[in-house]
């Protein structure tokens, strides 16, 4: 697949406080990427230097082959930006702001289709101060497509939206996975990453933690699936007695599986000892229980990934 | 430069200026209401007369009556009477808040007749401006008696005349003047608030996303000021001309200042702005810079009135030079002093263009 993104050894300081330290990822064409991290890990930085809003200190950056900084002109017609905090002209409606950055762009655009498509029909021809949080992030959502981009990055797309609106937004997200747009995606929310990316990295500090598809960082990073057993507390003692890992408390027992066969056995053994049980389920880390981990761990300083003391942005 | 994007953004700036009604009060209402006010107030000064209050002591004698009279006929001076009664007049004067007067000895008459001296009592406030009027009437007025009752002949006189041989009056110079203010006040309160607000509420970061170039903004920027200034220059010289009777033409000669000085100030407004962390601050900066040279650059009254060294601080204001071409043009149809003027403020506005198109910057570092 095509590399629409590639970046190097990425490096960004702020005078003596470095917010990004070195870091490498590349995003193909027709992929959903999202780029994770807490408050000050360095996200929107580099988000920012991807977009050719900011220049970068060390490292190389390519998106769609060409440099942001020096060659945003030529890129900024290719590619389509939903910055954070996304504001416009206070006296201006979304319905000439589609039309303004049509007419920049030299694109002609259906406005109330594309108005239509972030649930904004309704408030087309309202001014942009009269509009709410959510409302503001649909039409900059909007001004993001005008120009049918072969990348686009939604730095939060979905912050401040009602679980109806977000949804919309997902739906627009994919629509463009579907037409082989890259999407890179800045997000808060770990279920919306897990649910929409093909891929996914977790910056912390300004370094990387973790890079991959969701399943995978799940699986690498992520504890081993468990099942859950509900019944009497004698169980605990019967499972530890025939080798298993048992943590239990007065509901039930909970054991690690090794493997998908280790549940169908725990469950025979109980069901043979004739001990009292009710019901049982499995339990899966999700990627917020991983990306919880991952930068919980770095915040106690447990994890040490470099020996430079990392300030964020 | 694409002039194609250039119109397609200038309907949204125009639009976002005339849906805020402070804005277009500010541009456009607010300097007809000035003229009205001021043309109103000074509209009667080329006959204003200074008040003096007499007290006369010779019990209105033929040639005390006669003097009172001259006094009133000079066309400075508007006699007003008291009664001897009032005792001391000084202390009447104080009382009565009053700035200039006169006493006529008793004896007026007879001294005179007789060639005796006669000494007036002329009493002025040296606070007040006027003492120097009264005492030039009243001396002109009692030559003019010294030269009749010495049997004299006029050898010396004066004949009154106009400059161009026309009368100014205070509008004429007050409607350059307004024009000057609109000029000023419009685009540096603007871009001031421009580059400080839309900095905070990252609208400019919003515009470096689409292909229109900073240099586009800037020029859809200074078009709209340069109609707003010439909207601004019709309306205040109709209201001049059409309710105060002002002697003001919009020619073509106030056209430089029309292009100029809306670029001047908003490449002004924009340093400023830029120079500031905060819009409030940046509101500060804007006060600071338009109040001072409103006032010094010859908008309200002619530079020609202030203390000399005034004058001289205000010659290193650059909205001087704007206010006086338009003068030059519009009062004095003066191509000349245009010309000189015109060049001092296209030059301006060049360098204080290239210092903010250098210092005001879209991208973040």
């Amino acid at each position: 697949m095509d590399e629409v993104v590639e970046v190097t050894g990425l490096e960004k300081a702020y005078g003596p406080l470095r917010a990004v330290g070195g870091i490498d990822f590349t995003v193909h064409g027709g992929e959903v990427f999202a780029f994770l991290g807490p408050n000050g890990a360095g996200k929107t930085t580099t988000v920012e230097i991807l977009e050719g809003l900011r220049p970068r200190t060390g490292g190389e950056v390519r998106v769609l082959g060409l440099d942001p900084w020096t060659e945003l002109g030529r890129l900024k017609q290719r590619i389509g930006v939903l910055p954070q905090d996304f504001h416009y002209f206070p006296k201006s409606t979304p319905r000439e702001a589609v039309r303004l950055y049509a007419r920049l762009f030299g694109e002609v655009v259906d406005e109330d289709a594309l108005l239509g498509r972030v649930e904004l029909s309704d408030k087309a021809d309202d001014h942009f101060d009269t509009l709410s949080g959510g409302q503001h992030q649909k039409l900059g959502v909007a001004l993001a497509l005008v120009n049918d981009p072969e990348v686009c990055f939604l730095d939060e797309p979905t912050t401040g939206l009602d679980p109806r609106a977000r949804r919309s937004i997902w739906e627009v997200i994919r629509g463009l996975r579907r037409a082989g747009k890259a999407v890179f995606l800045t997000t808060h929310y770990l279920e919306e990453a897990e649910l929409l990316s093909d891929r996914i990295s977790i910056i912390d500090s300004g370094r990387l933690v973790a890079t991959g598809a969701p399943e995978e960082i799940i699986a690498r990073f992520g504890r081993a699936e468990r099942l859950r057993v509900t019944g009497g507390p004698e169980l605990v003692g019967h499972l530890r007695g025939l080798g298993y890992a048992v943590e239990g408390d007065e509901g039930g027992v909970e054991i690690e599986l090794r493997t998908r066969g280790d549940a169908l056995r725990i469950l025979e053994t109980i069901d043979l000892s004739g001990l009292p049980w009710t019901s049982f389920s499995t339990k899966r880390e999700t990627l917020e229980d991983v990306f919880i981990r991952l930068v919980g761990k770095l915040d106690n300083g447990t994890v040490r990934l470099g020996d430079k003391a990392e300030v964020p942005a | 430069m694409k002039l194609r994007h250039v119109a397609v953004y200038f309907p949204t700036f125009a639009r976002g200026y005339l849906r805020n009604p402070l804005g277009l009060f500010m541009s456009l209402i607010f300097p007809v209401i000035l003229i009205l006010i001021f043309g109103a107030v000074f509209s009667n000064s080329g006959v204003s007369r200074v008040a003096l209050t007499v007290e006369n002591l010779d019990g209105n004698s033929p040639a005390s009556v006669q003097f009172l009279n001259a006094l009133n006929d000079t066309g400075v001076l508007s006699v007003a009477m008291v009664d001897p009664s009032v005792g001391d007049l000084s202390t009447y004067l104080s009382h009565h808040s009053l700035s200039a007067g006169l006493v006529v000895p008793s004896g007026f008459a007879a001294n005179v007749t007789s060639h005796r001296p006669v000494h007036l009592l002329v009493y002025t406030n040296p606070t007040s401006s006027v003492g120097g009027i009264v005492l030039g009437a009243v001396n002109g007025v009692t030559n003019g008696f010294n030269l009749r009752l010495a049997n004299g002949t006029v050898v010396l006189s004066t004949v009154a005349l106009n400059v161009g041989g026309q009368t100014y009056a205070y509008i004429d110079y007050f409607v350059p003047g307004l024009i000057g203010f609109s000029i000023l006040v419009s685009p540096m309160f603007s871009m001031v608030n421009i580059s400080s607000t839309w900095k905070r509420d990252k609208l400019f970061r919003q515009l470096s996303l689409t292909p229109l170039s900073r240099a586009e903004w800037l020029t859809a920027t200074l078009v709209w000021y340069v109609v707003l200034a010439a909207v601004s220059a019709a309306m205040l010289s109709a209201v001049g001309v059409l309710v105060f009777g002002a002697h003001v033409t919009l020619t073509w000669l106030a056209l430089p200042f029309l292009v100029a000085g809306p670029i001047l100030f908003v490449a002004i407004g924009l340093l400023a702005g830029s120079a500031s962390g905060t819009p409030e601050s940046a509101a500060v900066i804007g006060n600071v810079i338009t109040f001072p040279m409103m006032f010094l650059s010859g908008t309200f009254f002619p530079v020609a009135v202030f203390p000399s060294w005034l004058q001289t601080v205000a010659r290193f204001l650059p909205l001087y030079y704007v206010i006086d071409g338009l003068n030059a043009g519009m009062v004095f149809n003066n191509p000349g002093a245009v010309a000189t003027d015109a060049l001092i403020v296209f030059a301006l506005a060049l360098v204080a263009s290239l210092a903010a198109v250098r210092v005001f910057s879209w991208r973040e570092s």
